[in-house]
């Protein structure tokens, strides 16, 4: 009789040792270089990918059932919601704009980010890395699909968002949320985990995400507020992901730390423009606010970011410059935003309105330094106007920053009254800054960002007309005709909020719902 | 009978986004699947070109030289999302959990006939490469194709296939010990029997065409090995042997590549039926990767199949033969 030999009992890591790692092989028949092509060109020197170390550690099988115990419960629910009319009792029907910045600005990005990490997951050599990232390209996809099933039933009812992927290659405010990921995965696949993994998803995530799904959360939005909650599992694993990618790449070389360096300043800038729009949402648009952004930016970023730089310091990471400039605009990003879309507010798809007195009363308090010297005047000047029946449209085209593609409406670093302009003249041509920070980030890629798709500029040379328009006809509307290569209906997709057909729908269907009329 | 519950009914102002209106052509609900795919993907106006392949744009239609007039003609027969994707493999999972409890809780592992336990650590357990090998492939397919209809499938696949890399992980370690991972991954490294499959699975990595890759990996060397390994060998011959305890640890495969290779066959013949230049290509593709997979198993079969290798692999090439003609491939 065979004796049984007692089988070596394996722990949890080296299971899923075996599970991953015990997979890969060393290739013969093919050199590395050809099946790994981008490695090196980035100049990031990784000398033992087995010093890798899991941040989580999922095999497939147990991924699939917490995954799909995860969307049973959020399609119940957003079923529950949609048969409910859920979408009437939000805050008030401002709020709505929120979920039209929100489906138009960031879902996009969340299928980028899945091309992304199934980019970087096939390309690199460590299997310990290459299956944390398709892990994330598959919960990207998640990300985005959910989010355009919770937000159907909104597009059912109200305007703005019903053709939002033709919106997000084509909008003019929607290239700055478009350009920071399309910079991202043109990058080389370690700037794509540092942009995205690092900064994006971990250092400015609390800033970014969860900013939307509170907001949702304080202003009745279950739909939105539960793909939010619902994602946050997916979200902590990609933030470990994001971490372990930089301390592993410190780890394998000095020559990385100022490559990374170099890395870390860059996004945390590019990204911190993105948060411009964040940054308004939170002050402007949520009926019912969470917190300010500069109470945001101050817990968020101040405070946790600064932790997570004193512990990176062990490795020569400091605290990127552009924070010290960052704390200098906390005070006005959001008003100076704001104030832009309110002038702009017949290019947009979405609604904007001049905050009412109460509103107004609690941003002077959250921003007692800024609010009543700098922006109340102008903002009860055009409330006045408004009422008079002068709605203020501003009809011309602004100047756009060559990187981060926001109008140049920033004011000087210290000097809330001077607009800051900054200029390089590359190969016979001049770019506009609209900061130090992204001019540099031009100086070190000028062959890069020349290439940049500038909604203004696209506009002046008649690349954003429908096929066949002539604009040289007499009496051509360059902005109907722009409107419509967006889309977007004048009237309905446009304008101020108060005139909106939104305003008008969701207070007679509230009625219906409410009342006995 | 039924009863009337009555809700605040509102009339929508529409019924779906405009582009899924537009490519449905009326403004009438859509499906889950068709909201979550469809225009996914960015189409104009990048701002940038990859510093790692500054030849062509961040999603380029002309990465493959198949030619779609639309790459939302793809339609996934199984209208996987995530969700429903999840779904679906949550259910096999729990066939697949209860299938190993089942063999683990009786002992049955140990009842296996020497014989057939010698043979599925031969041939079953090197195979954990050959879907890692297809997990990365996919991740490329699904990286570099073009439009959400053809690459969203090829992520699931790609997770599919490490999910099966630990299945036959699992069986290992349930009819053996650790060191039954490294002889198999030795045999595959260095045994004759192995080479021709590893030097095809590394060849396909640096395939660049994303659709050359599908064809490749997913309808050549899947459309055989599969049958070949899973329907044949092991549901057929080792079990009429004793080893049907094999048949169950393995099952999750079985019904996983019936399921699999709707799609597939769906891609290729809507690709295929999209032009003559197109048909051709996929038709030279297919035939050149099927040979080479076909040969590269051959040797891998003989492990089980001995003197019936020839015969029983004749037989699954031409079954595959008979599943492109039906999908309008010429083979």
């Amino acid at each position: 009789m065979d004796m049984q030999v007692a089988k070596k009992k394996l722990g949890l890591k080296e299971r899923y040792a075996v599970m991953t790692r015990g997979l890969d092989w060393k290739p013969s028949y093919q050199k590395m270089e050809d099946i790994y092509p981008y490695m090196a060109y980035e100049g990031i020197k990784i000398h033992d990918w087995d010093k890798w170390e899991d941040p989580f550690r999922l095999t497939m099988d147990a991924y699939w059932k917490y995954q799909a115990e995860k969307e049973r419960k959020l399609y119940a629910i957003i079923d529950a919601f949609n048969q409910n009319n859920g979408h009437l009792n939000v805050t008030d029907a401002r709020y709505l704009n929120t979920v039209k910045l929100f489906i138009s600005g960031i879902s996009p990005l969340e299928y980028v980010a899945h091309r992304g990490f199934s980019h970087v997951g096939r390309q690199f050599p460590g299997p310990g890395p290459r299956v944390a990232c398709l892990m994330q390209a598959l919960d990207e996809i998640r990300h985005a699909q959910t989010q355009v099933h919770s937000i159907s039933n909104y597009n059912k009812y109200y305007n703005g968002m019903h053709d939002f992927h033709h919106a997000h290659d084509r909008v003019w405010f929607l290239s700055v949320p478009k350009s920071f990921f399309d910079d991202a995965i043109t990058a080389g696949p370690f700037e794509f985990m540092v942009s995205i993994g690092f900064s994006f998803e971990y250092v400015l995530t609390n800033l970014l995400f969860v900013p939307f799904v509170s907001g949702a959360a304080y202003n009745g939005d279950m739909g939105t507020m539960t793909f939010g909650f619902s994602a946050q599992s997916d979200e902590a694993r990609h933030m470990t992901l994001g971490l372990e990618v930089i301390k592993f790449i410190l780890q394998q070389d000095p020559a990385n730390v100022p490559i990374v360096q170099r890395w870390i300043d860059k996004w945390t800038w590019r990204g911190y423009r993105v948060l411009t729009l964040v940054a308004m949402m939170m002050d402007y648009m949520l009926p019912k606010r969470t917190m300010s952004w500069k109470e945001a930016w101050e817990v968020y970023f101040e405070e946790n970011g600064g932790a997570l730089f004193k512990d990176l310091a062990r490795y020569g990471i400091k605290m990127p410059d552009c924070a010290a400039q960052i704390a200098l605009e906390k005070d006005h990003l959001s008003h100076q935003a704001w104030s832009t879309f309110y002038n702009y507010a017949a290019a947009s798809n979405f609604h904007t309105w001049m905050p009412d007195e109460e509103e107004m009363a609690w941003l002077s308090s959250k921003y007692p330094n800024s609010y009543d010297k700098y922006y109340r005047p102008r903002m009860e000047f055009w409330r006045e106007e408004a009422a008079k029946g002068n709605r203020f449209y501003n009809k011309t085209l602004p100047m756009l920053c060559q990187t981060c593609q926001i109008p140049m409406i920033f004011t000087e670093p210290g000097d809330p009254t001077k607009i800051c302009y900054r200029e390089v003249d590359y190969k016979g041509d001049k770019y506009h800054f609209c900061s130090d920070h992204c001019k540099k980030i031009f100086e070190d890629e000028p062959e890069k960002y020349v290439q940049a798709w500038l909604p203004v500029h696209q506009i002046y040379q008649g690349n954003c007309f429908p096929e066949g328009t002539d604009p040289t006809v007499e009496g051509f509307d360059p902005l109907a005709a722009v409107l419509k290569y967006y889309n977007l209906e004048f009237g309905r997709d446009n304008l101020d909020f108060d005139i909106s057909e939104d305003k008008k729908n969701f207070a007679e269907w509230r009625g219906q719902a409410t009342k006995n009329v | 009978m039924q009863i009337d519950l009555r809700t605040v009914s509102i009339k929508p102002l529409r019924h779906t986004f405009d582009n899924i209106a537009r490519r449905i052509g009326a403004d009438k609900p859509a499906s889950r699947y068709q909201e979550g795919t469809l225009d996914m993907q960015q189409e104009v106006n990048f701002h940038y070109r990859p510093t790692w392949d500054p030849d062509h744009l961040i999603y380029d239609r002309a990465r493959t030289a198949v030619k779609m007039a639309d790459w939302y003609s793809f339609k996934d027969p199984r209208q996987f999302y995530y969700g429903a994707y999840t779904l679906a493999r949550a259910k096999q999972q729990d066939t697949a959990e209860a299938n190993f409890d089942f063999v683990e809780n009786r002992g049955l592992a140990a009842t296996l006939p020497e014989e057939i336990r010698d043979t599925v650590l031969k041939m079953l357990i090197p195979l954990r490469h050959v879907a890692w090998g297809s997990n990365m492939n996919n991740a490329g397919i699904c990286a570099y194709g073009y439009g959400t209809a053809f690459t969203q499938p090829c992520i699931y696949q790609s997770m599919d296939q490490l999910g099966i890399a630990q299945y036959i992980t699992r069986v290992a370690l349930l009819l053996g010990d650790v060191d039954v991972l490294d002889t198999a991954k030795t045999a595959w490294m260095e045994d004759d029997a192995w080479q021709g499959l590893r030097r095809y699975v590394e060849d396909t990595m640096v395939i660049k065409d994303p659709f050359e890759l599908f064809v490749a990996q997913n309808v050549a060397l899947d459309g055989l090995l599969y049958p070949l390994v899973y329907e044949t060998i092991i549901d057929d011959v080792l079990s009429s042997k004793g080893g049907t305890p094999v048949a169950m640890l393995t099952q999750f495969m079985t019904d996983w590549y019936a399921e699999v290779r709707k799609w597939t066959d769906a891609t290729m013949k809507t690709a295929a039926a999209e032009s003559p230049e197109n048909k051709e290509i996929l038709g030279r593709w297919t035939t050149a990767w099927r040979d080479r997979a076909a040969a590269a198993l051959v040797p891998v079969a003989r492990i089980a199949l001995a003197e019936r290798t020839d015969e029983l692999t004749a037989e699954v090439v031409q079954q595959f033969n008979a599943r492109m003609a039906k999908a309008g491939v010429p083979v």
